[in-house]
């Protein structure tokens, strides 16, 4: 009789990486369906692209690094990322930069950086920050209108060729994102004037945004899912959310000057920022205190890059910039210890 | 009705309870297993030390162990039998490691040794009670086994609460639920006889609501009592692992956290285990002794899971052979729980007094553990942890050894509870990194405080011989004035009266003293470079520095001694007269003697040298022969001489004037022995390692007498 000598517990819960992965991939289906629904099948032949270069780019940095590579590629984080880069792209972005943002997330921005669990900067953002910085042109231009503004849907074959060869066909349907078109408008028009325009569903009052509104909630839905299921806790979202709405509200209050609240919260990648990209545990706080702050610091440097940067949407820059504090937070809103008094700040000093 | 308002630990787990498959049928007793093996150390505290021999019959209820000191516990023979061993055994302990076990082969009879409960134990003395449940070896059952006397020896004054740890929070384990079905009366009474100890003004049973059972089985006890217990409350508390941690338990009762460092007792609180709680009965009312607990046996390997009422030192192979379990699906065997349990290697393992469970499992029940993955920092470990600590911070500082940030993040407070890594989705066994950091801690610890010590100890030590080397700077200094003075007057003086032949012969009669001065000199090095060598083998270099400095001091005083040697010879051989002259047969006995007592001192190191093992035995021998040959050489001198001198002068040394001499000598040597014999007893109480040395001495010294005895017989006669 052989007995195995194991420390304990002796006991663990069958919820493994792969299991959290797979949770967050299956809490994105409500917002992926609304972007198909409204935008085209473009954004599931990005995942597609990005799913296989993440996936090949994986393996072979794992071989280079000697690591077993069927264990890494079956915990789904390369394919998670992969994914919430394709989703947060625009839908007919030319193949060959979601494949440059791709491989750079997945061997500059995971790997070379130290691997799963050690990379300061979530690699979706570093990915699509680099092409959003390096190709400009592709990445505001490829955003195509909400399907009921289009005569026609936009068929899988368009949305091939205008991904994979031709430029041409792409203007037929592309339009700018409703974040970009009221600000650019906002100078010149009023608040009145710019909602006339159909991207805000013209005279009809039942709903502000066409088309995003709905992928906006699509991503709440799976968000709250996550929150429920414990994957992550409120605390980044919600402050996230209420740091972004403050702002919004104080500055931003006259929209005839600046963009409103209601646009702010579901007309660009807020949502899909909030639940998923920056609740990325491996690059953000903690502590539940660091994460509130943490939260708050996306929220706050998202209204400031809308408002007066030059980028119309800012979710990547402002989850960025907000990694590089996190393991500073961390140290400084560490929790009070059971029968502690008061809670460690900062690291231990040397002496 | 539930008067107390209960508090939530933050953080805490679910997991699978798979308590009632041992809770089917009620707690039973074994048949007595072949033998039972008792460690001595069951508790937490001293070992305590048997007090039988291999051989010896034992009662039931007899100890065979007794406690060291406060701290400390007795231990009884758990039935009647023979002594059959008193050796190392593999013991219950996570290392494997063996300690020493009494073994006892049980004669079958269970005769029972007298035993005497206390009667009206409600009115007796605390101090009574307390020396009671100490002399019968109740300690903590919940786990920890600490010494309950030592526990419920706080100032009475200082308890407010009293809580009964009933919790039982780790999946599997039912040992004390069974206990509280089945025993709830006695409970009650154990926890009367606490109360009336450390008089708390309010007692909480605190319990899981997952035992419906044995929280009706209380407070049906409790009505019982009604009209006698004083302020006794069953609260159920919600099921939440560890909600049975001492304390998390005060968290939930009181709302108190207990301060990092301190004990429960320092918020007012004094925490039981409810098995305790009836051991304290049995001990006091009938006078039983600690010799059986509750233990469960379950796990889907063992083929009747249930608990038993098992005698302390039974095997736990006895029990797994009597629950019928599969030896070929048993995988895993734990004692204790799933979560803080450890498992046995060796299913010879006796059960303890903190053995509260036997797990026999599966591979499918409980699997191997899965590969580690990469931490995500997922912070599931974070909400899960009850002491509110950052498991995965403290992750990172254990595997990079960063001890200093794993101190400051507080990983002393964390209770091992497994909480952390039952979430972990990597499957990292973060508790057993904190083990580690902790151990790494510890030993970090032990290790500053020894060469701070040793630290405090080299700076005093140079400070004191500083000092008096600057003492003995000073006192060279005056006499060297004194000396310088002497001579300025003794040079005047010879500048008054030149040429004094006289004066010339002093330097002669000096050349024997600084021989010695030269012998003692050489002697000096000599022993200053042993004790290098010893220093040098002991590692201690502090040390051979200081004496590689006295070395070459002793080496200036040899070379000085050498040159005055030198300078007297010369001056004598200007005289060769006068050394001659003064051979006389008592200088040459004197160098004899001298011989033989160097002989003695070196046959004295040779015999130290071999008991401690030395490696110089071999230049010791050396030393000893030299020694042999000189006291030889000195002898034949001595016996050539008087040869010489009776042959120049013909007449016999009548020892006529010597009687006298010679009475002196053997009533000396009386006084030696005599010394020599104190010395060698004293050496014999102290046990110290020099009383073979002592013991060669004093024959020595005997033999000595001896001889003067017969010179003197010889003389007389």
């Amino acid at each position: 009789m052989k007995l195995l000598n194991i420390s304990s517990p002796h006991t663990t819960r069958a919820f493994s990486t792969a299991n959290v992965m797979q949770t967050v991939l299956l809490a994105l289906i409500p917002g992926i369906v609304a972007l198909t629904a409204f935008f085209g099948p473009g954004h599931l032949i990005q995942i597609v692209i990005a799913a296989c270069t993440a996936l090949v780019c994986e393996a072979l940095i794992l071989k280079i690094r000697k690591r077993p590579i069927g264990m890494y590629l079956k915990d789904y984080s390369a394919l998670l990322t992969a994914v919430l880069l394709a989703l947060s792209l625009p839908p007919y972005t030319p193949y060959w930069v979601t494949i440059i943002a791709t491989g750079f997330a997945i061997i500059v921005a995971k790997h070379l950086y130290g691997g799963l669990g050690q990379n300061p900067f979530n690699p979706a953002m570093v990915g699509f920050a680099l092409v959003l910085v390096s190709f400009p042109l592709p990445m505001t231009t490829s955003w195509s209108a909400p399907s009921p503004l289009l005569d026609n849907t936009i068929e899988l074959s368009q949305a091939l060729t205008a991904i994979f060869s031709s430029r041409e066909t792409i203007d037929a349907f592309t339009m700018a994102t409703p974040l970009d078109e009221y600000k650019h408008q906002v100078a010149v028009a009023t608040a009145d004037e710019i909602l006339m325009n159909p991207l805000f569903n013209g005279q009809d009052q039942s709903s502000i945004l066409l088309g995003w509104q709905w992928v906006s909630l699509g991503f709440l839905l799976g968000g709250i899912f996550l929150v429920w299921k414990k994957i992550f806790t409120w605390h980044i979202p919600v402050s996230f959310l209420v740091s972004l709405t403050l702002c919004s509200s104080i500055f931003g209050w006259d929209s005839d000057s600046y963009v409103p609240l209601t646009i702010h919260l579901l007309g660009g990648a807020t949502m899909l920022g909030a639940f998923f990209i920056a609740t990325d545990p491996v690059t953000a706080s903690t502590t539940h205190l660091g994460k509130l702050i943490y939260g708050a610091g996306i929220g706050i440097l998202i209204y400031v890059i809308r408002t007066w940067g030059s980028y119309p949407d800012a979710v990547a820059f402002a989850v960025l910039l907000m990694n590089f504090a996190a393991p500073f937070i961390d140290q400084y809103t560490q929790p009070r210890t059971y029968g502690h008094t008061k809670a460690v700040r900062g690291l231990a000093k040397k002496d | 009705m539930n008067l107390i308002t209960l508090h939530e630990f933050k953080g805490g787990i679910h997991p699978p309870e798979n308590k009632t498959q041992s809770t089917a049928s009620p707690i039973s007793s074994l048949k007595l297993p072949e033998t039972l093996t008792l460690p001595i150390a069951q508790h937490i505290g001293a070992q305590s030390k048997p007090v039988v021999s291999l051989g010896d019959m034992v009662l039931k209820g007899q100890v065979i162990a007794e406690a060291q000191g406060f701290v400390s516990a007795n231990l009884h023979a758990p039935t009647s039998g023979k002594i059959t061993a008193i050796e190392h055994r593999v013991i219950a302990h996570p290392s494997g490691m063996s300690d020493i076990c009494i073994e006892i082969q049980p004669d079958g009879l269970e005769n029972w040794a007298t035993i005497q409960g206390i009667e009206n134990y409600l009115e007796a003395e605390p101090k009574a009670l307390i020396e009671k449940i100490a002399a019968s070896g109740v300690t903590g059952l919940g786990g920890a086994g600490f010494p309950t006397h030592v526990k419920a020896s706080v100032e009475p004054s200082k308890i407010e609460t009293l809580i009964i740890n009933a919790a039982e929070c780790e999946p599997y384990i039912t040992a004390d639920d069974m206990l509280m079905r089945e025993q709830a009366n006695s409970i009650i009474k154990g926890i009367e006889i606490l109360q009336r100890i450390v008089q708390p003004k309010q007692c909480l049973i605190g319990i899981e609501d997952n035992k419906p059972e044995a929280i009706a089985a209380l407070e049906h006890a409790l009505k019982h009592f009604k009209d006698n217990t004083f302020n006794i409350h069953v609260v159920p508390i919600p099921t939440k692992y560890p909600s049975g941690g001492e304390k998390q338990l005060i968290e939930i009762l009181t709302g108190k956290e207990v301060p990092a460092g301190g004990l429960p007792s320092d918020i007012g609180i004094l925490c039981q285990n409810v098995g305790t709680c009836f051991a304290i009965y049995k001990a006091i009312s009938k006078g039983e002794p600690l010799i059986s607990r509750v233990t469960t046996v379950t796990g889907n390997a063992c083929g009747q899971p249930q608990n038993f009422e098992v005698l302390l030192g039974t095997p736990v192979s006895h029990l797994l052979r009597e629950t019928n379990t599969d030896s070929n699906q048993l995988n895993r065997l734990i004692m204790g729980g799933p979560m803080m349990g450890f498992t046995l290697e060796d299913a010879q393992t006796p059960i303890v007094k903190s053995t509260n469970c036997i797990i026999a499992s599966s591979q499918q029940e409980l699997p191997d553990p899965a590969y580690e993955q990469a931490c995500i920092r997922c912070g599931m470990c974070t909400e899960a942890c009850p002491a509110q600590l950052l498991p995965q911070q403290l992750y990172w500082f254990a595997k990079s050894s960063n001890l200093e940030q794993a101190t400051a993040h507080n990983i002393s407070d964390c209770i091992e509870c497994g909480a952390c890594a039952y979430v972990c989705p990597s499957s990292i066994p973060l508790v057993q990194y904190y083990r580690f950091a902790k151990g790494e801690i510890k030993q970090a610890n032990a290790d500053k405080l020894k060469s701070d010590r040793a630290k405090e100890r080299f700076e005093t030590r140079m400070a004191r011989q500083e000092r008096e080397a600057a003492e003995k700077e000073a006192k060279r200094k005056a006499r060297a004035e004194a000396a310088a003075k002497k001579q300025a007057e003794k040079k005047a003086a010879e500048a008054a009266a030149p040429a004094s032949s006289e004066a010339k012969a002093a330097p002669a009669a000096d050349l024997e003293l600084l021989q010695k001065k030269l012998d003692a000199a050489q002697n000096g090095v000599k022993k200053t470079k042993e004790k290098i060598a010893l220093a040098e083998e002991a590692g201690d270099t502090d040390k051979v520095e200081l004496l590689k400095g006295a070395l070459t001091k002793s080496q200036d005083k040899m070379k000085e001694a050498a040159k005055a040697i030198a300078s007297a010879k010369k001056a004598a051989k200007a005289e060769p007269a006068a050394a001659q002259i003064e051979m006389t047969p008592e200088r040459m006995e004197k160098k004899v003697e001298m011989a033989e007592s160097r002989l003695n001192t070196a046959q004295k190191r040779l015999a130290d040298a071999k008991e401690s093992n030395s490696e110089q035995v071999d230049a010791l021998t050396t030393a000893v022969e030299k020694q042999q040959e000189r006291v030889n050489e000195a002898k034949q001198a001595l016996t050539e001489f008087l040869n010489t001198l009776s042959n120049a002068t013909q007449l016999p040394a009548k020892p006529e004037v010597n009687l006298d001499q010679l009475k002196q000598k053997v009533l000396a040597a009386q006084t030696r022995v005599d010394k020599a014999l104190e010395r060698l007893n004293m050496a014999k109480e102290q046990g110290l390692e020099t009383v073979g040395a002592l013991q060669m001495g004093l024959d020595k010294q005997q033999a000595k007498l001896e001889e003067a005895k017969k010179a003197l017989q010889e003389a007389s006669a």
